[in-house]
């Protein structure tokens, strides 16, 4: 039996709003495991707190209630919900990866530099994560012409394939996805899927949120409904 | 990962100070003035840790204390209570029992600052490239050939024009004046640089070549960094991990995109929602 890489148990999200005294209920009770080599999908209606679970699991977003436990590359178990600041920082540059929904980055730099820095941060040598990471942008359909140009000027859609090719290059072991394609053209999503395959092949745990529910029939191995928030 | 330095309820009273100023200032009383002496708590038991090739935030509205940090650790300023540690490659300075030769020692070979404001980080009286050579000369190198040469690159490395080399930092733009500082600080290769609020005041275009200077400097020499800003753009931009100040206290601390999205304090919260 395969081991799952990821095992979330009774996760919970509430915000609190200080300013206008409210509090905003989001995942609530939320239980799954993924496994390498497999995709996971969350569904459900907006507001069940999708986001939510991907943003606590990365830990971008503090966890109220819950245990994530991540079994890392060396064997050892960690709570993420409880993990130090360094060892996420340790486990975000080494095994966990993000595509979120928006891309951060310097205005200088290139595409393909924006692409290979999470190789960079590994200690790969510059020509070799550039290479990498035109490649991956080639793969993705994004024009050759646009691999020099920062990203600050690119449409949605090409911004969003630059912030996946940068979640995708590093193969992280557990890849978080949100919406990856909410704003591609069905062929550029064939690709993107292609790629996701690809992935499998290699491994690579996956969690992941569609906007379409296609997408989830096509790509996921598991399927995870997420209960309404329970009103304050 | 290692430590670069830990640091353990640093305080800074300006003024005489008395026993109640501690616990009649901060968030809660909404002022840094002790009402019973009137001397200003500018920081209060922060502590916190920087590991190797870090960059940490420190965030805040102006007064909140982020300078003061800053200049204790870099012996600007002396504190009033508090412990730091650096960790050197074969030893750890308790930085705030050493000698004025021993912080002198730090300063030239271990430490880079880059202040907002450039008069304080370079002479304005010698030549861009001589305010390189003199930090290059107080860490011990001694050959003039090896001290321009070794000034020419990293004038080059901070995309200063080495035909103006010659010329006085008061002939620089701002942006420019930044980077010598930069230059400078970096002339010696020190493991732990400190940044305060270096970008601000300079036109966004500038700011972002700054900023991806910083960046690449700390991926190539891996440079532990302590960036001093109240601009959450340039906090977003550089650091992993951050700390919220307010009148001398760290109301909050955390993974930066943690703060920045998911802010926990009230008063974060309204920091954050006002920069939208
Ligand atoms: N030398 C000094 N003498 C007296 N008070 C001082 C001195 N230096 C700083 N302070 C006071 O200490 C408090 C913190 O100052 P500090 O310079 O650390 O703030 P800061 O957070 O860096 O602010 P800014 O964003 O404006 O630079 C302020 O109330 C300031 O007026
Ligand atoms: N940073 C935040 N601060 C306050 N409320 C938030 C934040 N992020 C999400 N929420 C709230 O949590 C609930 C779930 O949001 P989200 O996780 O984005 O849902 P989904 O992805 O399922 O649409 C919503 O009510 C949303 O407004
Ligand atoms: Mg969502
Ligand atoms: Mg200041
Ligand atoms: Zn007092």
């Amino acid at each position: 039996m395969l081991q799952p890489i990821l095992e979330v148990e009774g996760f919970n999200k509430t915000f609190i709003n200080h300013a206008q005294g409210t509090i905003i209920p989001s995942s609530n009770d939320v239980n799954f495991k993924v496994f390498p080599g497999r995709l996971t999908a969350l569904i459900g209606p907006t507001g069940t707190g999708k986001s939510s679970v991907l943003k606590g699991v990365y830990r971008s977003y503090l966890p109220s209630a819950g245990r994530i436990v991540f079994r890392t590359a060396a064997g050892t178990q960690i709570d993420l919900a409880q993990a130090s600041e360094h060892q996420i920082l340790d486990l975000r540059r080494e095994e966990i990866g993000f595509v979120t929904q928006f891309l951060y980055c310097l205005p200088r730099r290139g595409a393909q530099d924006v692409v290979a820095e999470p190789l960079l941060k590994r200690g790969m040598d510059q020509s070799e994560a550039r290479t990498q990471a035109c490649a991956l942008l080639d793969a993705l359909n994004v024009p050759e012409r646009l691999w020099s140009v920062p990203p600050a000027t690119f449409s949605g859609g090409e911004k969003q394939r630059v912030n996946l090719a940068r979640g995708l290059i590093s193969r992280p072991r557990l890849l978080l996805l949100d919406e990856p394609t909410a704003s591609l053209d069905p062929l550029t999503t064939d690709r993107v899927i292609q790629q996701l395959d690809g992935l499998k092949a290699h491994g690579v745990a996956m969690l992941a949120i569609f906007h379409h529910p296609e997408l989830v029939e096509r790509i996921a191995d598991d399927v995870v409904t997420l209960k309404p928030p329970v009103a304050a | 990962m290692d430590k670069i330095l830990e640091v353990r309820g640093l305080s800074k009273i300006f003024g005489k100070g008395c026993p109640q100023c501690f616990e009649s200032t901060g968030p809660e009383f909404d002022t840094n003035i002790c009402p019973h002496c009137g001397s200003v708590v500018a920081a209060h038991d922060l502590s916190f840790d920087l590991y190797k090739g870090e960059i940490l935030g420190i965030m805040g509205e102006s007064g909140s204390g982020k300078s003061t940090a800053v200049k204790n650790l870099y012996f600007d300023q002396m504190p009033t209570h508090g412990e730091a540690i650096f960790f050197d490659d074969d030893r750890q300075w308790d930085l705030f029992k050493l000698n004025a030769a021993e912080r002198r020692w730090l300063r030239n070979h271990r430490y880079g600052m880059v202040y907002q404001n450039p008069n304080l980080g370079l002479n304005f009286g010698i030549s861009s490239g001589g305010n390189i050579a003199e930090r290059l000369l107080m860490s011990g190198l001694a050959h003039y050939g090896q001290i321009r040469e070794r000034a020419r690159e990293l004038l080059r490395r901070t995309e200063v024009m080495i035909e103006r080399m010659d010329e006085k930092p008061g002939a620089f733009s701002g942006g420019m004046q930044q980077r010598v500082q930069i230059a400078k600080a970096l002339a010696t290769q020190p493991p732990l640089l400190y940044l305060d609020e270096v970008t601000t005041g300079l036109d966004l275009s500038v700011q972002a070549a700054i900023l991806d200077l910083i960046l690449e400097i700390q991926r190539e020499l891996n440079t532990a960094m302590i960036v001093v800003t109240h601009d959450l753009g340039v906090v977003r931009l550089l650091t992993s991990r951050v700390l919220v100040m307010k009148y001398g206290r760290v109301i909050e601390s955390g993974l930066t995109d943690q703060i920045l999205e998911d802010p926990q304090h009230p008063y974060t919260q309204r920091l954050v929602a006002s920069a939208l």
